[in-house]
């Protein structure tokens, strides 16, 4: 009767410790340039080392640039020695660096599972709280501090309370148009910012099982913003097939080995969660955020709501003051000044063709600055093989070099104060885009059709 | 090792609104260099400040009541949003060694513990009755009370955090002493998934 997360933790236990924690063996680190080289030095300044650096991994992603050409440089003022201290660093330590130029280059969560790093049945954890992305696979992967990152590099494990568990049914057939950002949108506008408080959350339902790997990280990746401990599905059919022959996944006779142990994977039929939650996925409709939390986002056809009665009156007032809405406004047909398709939600290339699809012969609104990211190296270059690359620009879109961008603000680009900007990002706080950004995340398909119309619109009503 | 939390006692500073996220706490920008310290000034900057770095004589930690509070009390959800624990640093080096709210999202507490912050969970309504009353609070951990005035409160807390924040110990030291037992373990892990640890392909670029 255990569930999939009651599996992986058992799996990974090693031993229990006086103060009732659990240890338990990490698989997989992940570093990136924004924190590494704190966690990195720190570690070598108490005279510890990293007890597999083989295991361990850094993305160069977060402060990068991301324009044409680039190199060391950032926009980010003092950036570039984020960049230059963590790459000695992790060489000192002898960790694989997917530096800038490198072809594997990325965002750590897209390119953990691109390249096979991520399997499931891991652990694998990152100073980064969209690490629940990986969780996808059926792993269990969730983001940490840089103190807890140090643990994982020098113990091999982590001390760790057992979370409580949730699982969301998503039943039913998702309508046309409708995308697992909607579905994480639509989850956490139901239940609330802080719904999944701790959790280990698995997804599950025939709507789940329906969705390809990419869409399942989108799902996922969106766990945090539901304040979940992690998010994860398992692992089946569709996962096997498609991280067969990825680079680091086993090959051959252990290839076999390690799909017969994954298939049993899977929550047992009379798996007992702490707690259940369902939504119909038919019922869903294309989202678009209205204020500066991911909970306060609403179907496109429909106004922004009035206060709900949860929480504080004065942070729904803060919220729309921020936003520069109104009560009973319509989303659909509000001016953006921005577009950005990008982030570890939705970067990946099924994104981008998805986004192409759409602005393919048609033109970006005057006034609009539309801006895509691809979220790795190789996406980057699988998607100027298809020739997207092209579509875009021609559409009047700047084509980036792959990193995090503008999905947060580290001190160097922004869309500007005030400006109102469509995103396929995952946070819309107040000034995550930069100081007075006031950002609306959706699909990238409500991204792409209203970087087209100039105003925030549903792919189906483009002219 | 980070200093050691028994008991304080303190005035709270009120901050009572949900989802306070960490780019609140400290904005990425303010993080300026790639070690631990030298954040504090970067404590709440976008609130804390007007344009020129000019104090905001509004925002909480400015008033002269709540200039030296160790304690932050505040709404559902704090630390949400990025991991950064610079978060917790700043708070630290500002002075804050404990925050009362009825939620904390799990990456802030975990952090929060092994920088030395207490992050104390209370029902909505005490922390409202706390922020009314508006005088000191006093916290003692090892008896999981707060107390202010007529006001007393038990608290849960989890072992681990508890003896960790009291010894302001080291994770890794306590860790380190079942290396025998994690050495033994990945032993046989390795025989069982060998795929784990035979890593096909590395490549540094
Ligand atoms: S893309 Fe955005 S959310 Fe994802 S890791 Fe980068 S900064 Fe974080």
């Amino acid at each position: 009767m255990p569930s999939l997360f009651d599996k992986l933790w058992a799996l990974h236990a090693i031993g229990q410790t006086p103060g009732g924690a659990t240890i338990i063996a990490i698989d997989r680190v992940f570093l990136h340039e924004r924190t590494g080289a704190a966690a990195l030095k720190s570690l070598a300044a108490a005279g510890r080392t990293v007890a597999d650096p083989r295991r361990a991994f850094v993305a160069m992603d977060h402060i990068v640039d991301t324009f044409p050409g680039r190199g060391d440089a950032t926009l980010m003022k003092g950036g570039t020695a984020f960049i230059t201290e963590t790459r000695e660093a992790a060489r000192a330590a002898g960790i694989t660096v997917f530096d800038i130029g490198h072809p594997d280059q990325g965002i750590v969560h897209v390119v953990s599972p691109e390249l096979g790093i991520v399997l499931p049945g891991l652990t694998l954890v990152a100073p980064d709280s969209h690490t629940c992305t990986q969780g996808a696979l059926g792993a269990l992967a969730w983001g940490i501090g840089s103190t807890e990152a140090e643990h994982a590099l020098a113990t091999g494990t982590l001390r760790l309370q057992k979370p409580p568990t949730l699982r969301v049914h998503f039943e039913g057939e998702l309508a046309p148009g409708v995308t697992p950002k909607d579905m994480a949108l639509a989850l956490i506008a139901a239940h609330g910012s802080a719904g999944g408080q701790g959790h280990a959350v698995e997804f599950a339902g025939s709507a789940v099982r329906a969705l390809p790997m990419e869409g399942r990280m989108t799902l996922c990746n969106m766990a945090t913003e539901f304040a979940a401990f992690t998010g994860m599905i398992a692992p089946d059919e569709v996962t096997f097939a498609w991280l067969k022959g990825r680079r680091y996944a086993p090959e051959g006779a252990l290839w076999e080995q390690a799909v017969a142990q994954w298939r049993g994977l899977a929550s047992d039929a009379d798996a007992v969660f702490d707690r259940e939650i369902s939504m119909d996925a038919s019922a869903i409709r294309p989202m678009v955020s209205w204020g500066t939390s991911p909970a306060q986002s609403a179907p496109l056809g429909s106004p922004v709501p009035g206060f709900s009665g949860a929480g504080e009156r004065a942070g729904y007032d803060k919220a729309l003051a921020y936003m520069g809405l109104a009560e009973g406004q319509s989303l659909a047909g509000l001016a953006i000044d921005g577009a950005f398709i990008g982030s570890c939600t939705n970067s990946r290339l099924s994104d981008l063709q998805r986004a192409a699809a759409i602005v393919r012969g048609r033109h970006v609104a005057p006034g609009v600055r539309a801006i895509v990211v691809p979220g790795s190296s190789a996406v980057k270059r699988a998607a100027e093989a298809l020739g997207l690359d092209a579509v875009f620009r021609d559409a009047g879109f700047e084509w980036r070099e792959s990193g995090c961008s503008m999905c947060f603000f580290a001190g160097g680009e922004s869309f500007g104060a005030g400006e109102r900007v469509i995103s396929s990002t995952n946070r819309n706080f107040e000034s995550r885009q930069g100081p007075g950004t006031r950002t609306h995340i959706a699909s990238p398909e409500v991204v792409a059709a209203s970087a087209v119309a100039g105003c925030i619109t549903a792919p189906g009503d483009l002219a | 090792m980070s200093t050691p939390f028994v008991t304080l006692t303190s005035v709270a500073a009120p901050m009572l609104e949900d989802n306070i996220d960490t780019d609140i706490i400290i904005p990425s920008r303010e993080m300026k260099s790639t070690g631990k310290t030298g954040l504090a000034g970067g404590l709440f900057a976008g609130r804390r400040y007007r344009q020129g770095r000019e104090e905001n004589p509004d925002f909480v930690l400015n008033q002269p009541r709540w200039r030296k509070a160790a304690i932050l009390l505040a709404g559902d959800n704090f630390g949400c949003g990025s991991s950064r624990e610079h978060a917790v640093w700043a708070l630290a080096e500002h002075g804050i060694r404990a925050v009362i709210a009825p939620s904390f999202s799990p990456i802030f507490a975990g952090n929060a513990v092994r920088g030395g912050v207490l992050p104390l969970r209370l029902p909505r309504e005490a922390v409202v009755a706390l922020a009314a009353a508006g005088g000191e609070i006093h916290i003692d951990l090892p008896g999981q009370k707060v107390a202010a005035g007529e006001l007393s409160y038990d608290f849960a807390v989890d072992a681990e955090a508890k003896a960790m924040l009291i010894g302001g110990l080291d994770a890794i030291d306590l860790t380190l002493q079942f290396s025998d037992e994690i050495a033994g373990w990945q032993a046989r892990d390795r025989a069982a998934r060998p795929w784990v640890y035979d890593i096909v392909s590395p490549s540094n670029g």
